[in-house]
């Protein structure tokens, strides 16, 4: 297994500080909205988000109002609405950041979607939840909990279209030796503003997918966690987003290795062009001391379009045992490769064409690993579209 | 008909200490349905040739011309040079991860005709060409030379030159990294590709191995930038025999 030196001198520097009790990257869940105060937008977590353009989001005023929901449900997957009390007993996760626990403090209706135990949905067939907003004046609070049983297999993809300023908690509980596909998409018009969090527990032996899709909004803020229930777990969080002029789109990740012998893979893949064009991923993950024999490995690879944007992307690694089967990371944004593009056009492919080319391997690459081959062909479609629309406005052809 | 003229061609590449220029008055003519060998040491300017003439925008272009067909060729942008009828199969083929092979000959053709293949033909056409290079039909689905061995992307290399069929086609080590297996394989399409009516092939090597199957009209012996020599068939044989030193002290 390889560990990479960067993760080595995690290890080392963790180790040499003694035994970290809980991870100051990641502050621990509570429902108690004192436990995660308005932020000043100084805080580790909140330095990347431009918190002015939240539209007061985070200051907490009570709504009522709702997205409209239109479910695709397959048989015996049930969507009810049932209390804050039955939802934590669902197994929701807490809050761990406070659009989460405004979310689960203000939400209209708590809806918990139930995959039953051994229930075995077919690819083609995903469970898709499509949520739609009519205007960015109304303020949303939206609180869900997917259960899926024991030894299911399930996909679910949740699309987000249209406007409101969206604030939401996800709970995605994954039952022992489950296999779970997530797909969240965010393709939200131009004024939409998103703070969301998906939050995962991984049964023993189970595997979970979780992908997140964001083109639309002004500022989208999504944050996916994962923590394991028992031993044996594995989690591949991938994620895909295009930033044009002016867009925010943030993707924080947390891998909360409590278990041994867990995985985590994450890839997120970004395009960014136009003018402010800004997009933030943040990858952390925390083995801790009793997590023996895990395997995570993350990587962000970002490619810059146009001059103007801006692309961070953080990469944190907290190790507390040595006793790992291998973890390592891998961060790089960069601009489209000449060579590639030289070789396409030797072939008689246009500078344009051959960038559309590239962007679209890019992607690919990743879109091939969502396994949903129906929600494949839509996404390739969708990011064709995307290009097709945005990329290339700007973007001046050389010789 | 397809001619290609290099007269007189100077380039430079930029460097730290300024521009450094590599060919030095480069002079050379391929006429049509002519196929010629170029030879030389390592770092003697082959490939600068190769991509020059291709349009990679690291080698500037300080004097001289080329036509193609009497056409400026250097007056065009890369892509514009290859829709011409220009071709170069690299020394170096480039991985364009996520690309599949299809894909990307399909984009391919349909530039360089202007127009969309015939669907069903083309299908035939690729599982042929590849099929024709030895390479397996999974090839279509994988992306473009990414993990292919060496040899693979050179057989790649060629299957696009059948498939694209260009004029000119100017072949960089295309046998280098070759089995004898795999060379005769790729000398089998370079000979397809020449058997087709006026096509012109600048062949660069280092080994004569591969002119005993890819016979040329011309050999020229490439030293520090510039032809130093050009003869038939028979200077290849005394290069094999008598290596480069006499180029060598005559230049230096
Ligand atoms: N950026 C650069 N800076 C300095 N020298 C360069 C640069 N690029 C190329 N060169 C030099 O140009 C010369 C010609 O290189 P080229 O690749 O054309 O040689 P070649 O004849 O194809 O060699 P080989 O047989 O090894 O393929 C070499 O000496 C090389 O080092
Ligand atoms: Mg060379």
């Amino acid at each position: 297994m390889t560990v990479t030196d960067a993760a080595r001198e995690s290890v080392e520097a963790s180790l040499e500080q003694g035994h970290l009790s809980f991870s100051h990257l990641n502050p621990p869940p509570s429902y108690d909205l004192a436990d995660h105060p308005l932020p000043t937008g100084r805080e580790e977590i909140w330095r990347f988000t431009p918190i002015k353009r939240l539209r007061g989001m985070l200051e907490g005023e009570p709504s009522a109002t709702q997205l409209t929901w239109d479910s695709t449900l397959p048989d015996g997957v049930t969507l009810t609405q049932v209390s804050a009390e039955e939802a934590r007993a669902a197994g929701e996760l807490a809050p761990n950041d406070r659009p989460a626990a405004l979310a689960a403090e203000h939400a209209a209706h708590t809806v918990l979607l139930d995959v039953p135990a051994d229930l075995e949905l077919d690819d083609e067939h995903p469970v898709v939840l499509r949520l739609h907003g009519e205007s960015v004046d109304d303020l949303v609070y939206g609180r869900l909990v997917v259960r899926v049983g024991r030894h299911a297999k399930a996909t679910i993809a949740i699309v987000h279209t249209g406007s409101a300023r969206y604030v939401a908690t996800t709970t995605v509980v994954v039952g022992d030796g489950a296999q779970v596909n997530v797909v969240s998409l965010q393709d939200w018009a131009d004024d939409a503003v998103h703070l969301g969090r998906d939050a995962i527990r991984v049964g023993r032996d189970a595997h979970v997918r979780h992908t997140s899709v964001s083109f639309g909004g002004d500022v989208v803020r999504m944050h996916a966690n994962v923590e394991y229930d028992a031993p044996g777990g594995a989690a591949e969080l991938l994620g895909l987003y295009f930033a044009d002029a002016g867009q925010h789109l943030e993707h924080r990740l947390f891998a909360d290795h409590n278990q041994p012998r867990t995985k985590s893979n994450v890839l997120y893949k970004g395009a960014l062009q136009g003018d402010k064009a800004h997009t933030v991923w943040i990858g952390n993950v925390l083995i801790r001391k009793i997590a023996e024999g895990i395997e995570t490995y993350e990587e962000n690879r970002n490619l810059v379009l146009t001059d103007g944007c801006h692309a961070d992307s953080v990469p944190n690694l907290e190790i507390e045992t040595g006793e790992i089967e291998g973890a390592g990371h891998a961060s790089a944004t960069a601009r489209f490769d000449d060579e590639q593009l030289f070789y396409l056009r030797t072939r008689g492919i246009s500078d344009k064409e051959a960038k559309r080319l590239v962007l679209h391997g890019f992607f690919q690459d990743l879109i091939r690993k969502i396994g949903v081959p129906s929600l494949e062909a839509k996404l390739t479609e969708t990011v064709e579209d995307e290009l097709a629309k945005n990329v290339f406005r700007g973007v001046e052809t050389e010789q | 008909m397809s001619t290609l003229e290099i007269k007189d061609l100077h380039v430079s590449v930029t460097t730290e200490d300024g521009p450094k220029e590599i060919l030095k008055g480069v002079t050379l003519t391929i006429g049509d349905g002519e196929t010629h060998a170029i030879m030389g040491p390592n770092g003697s300017g082959k490939s600068t040739l190769a991509y020059s003439v291709a349009g990679h925008p690291k080698y500037q272009v300080t004097g001289g011309t080329v036509l193609l067909d009497g056409v400026d060729v250097l007056e065009m942008s890369v892509d514009e040079r290859a829709r011409a009828g220009l071709f170069l199969a690299m020394q170096y083929p480039v991985e364009v991860p996520g690309v599949s092979v299809t894909n990307f000959l399909r984009t391919a053709k349909t530039a360089i005709d202007g127009e969309a293949p015939k669907l069903r033909t083309w299908v035939k056409d690729v599982n042929k060409s590849l099929a024709d290079l030895d390479l397996d039909p999974s090839f279509a689905q994988r992306s473009v030379n990414e993990g292919f061995s060496g040899g693979e992307k050179k057989r790649h290399e060629i299957a696009q030159l059948e498939l694209l069929d260009p004029k000119i086609a100017i072949l960089d080590e295309t046998d280098s990294g070759l089995d004898i297996d795999a060379l005769k394989v790729v000398s089998e399409g370079v000979n397809r590709y020449r058997a087709r009516e006026g096509k012109g092939v600048l062949l660069i090597t280092h080994y004569t191995r591969i002119l005993r199957y890819i016979q040329p009209d011309r050999v020229h012996v490439f030293v520090a930038g510039r032809v130093a020599e050009s003869g038939g068939p028979e200077l290849a044989d005394e290069l094999e025999a008598n290596g480069y030193e006499r180029f060598l002290t005559a230049t230096v």
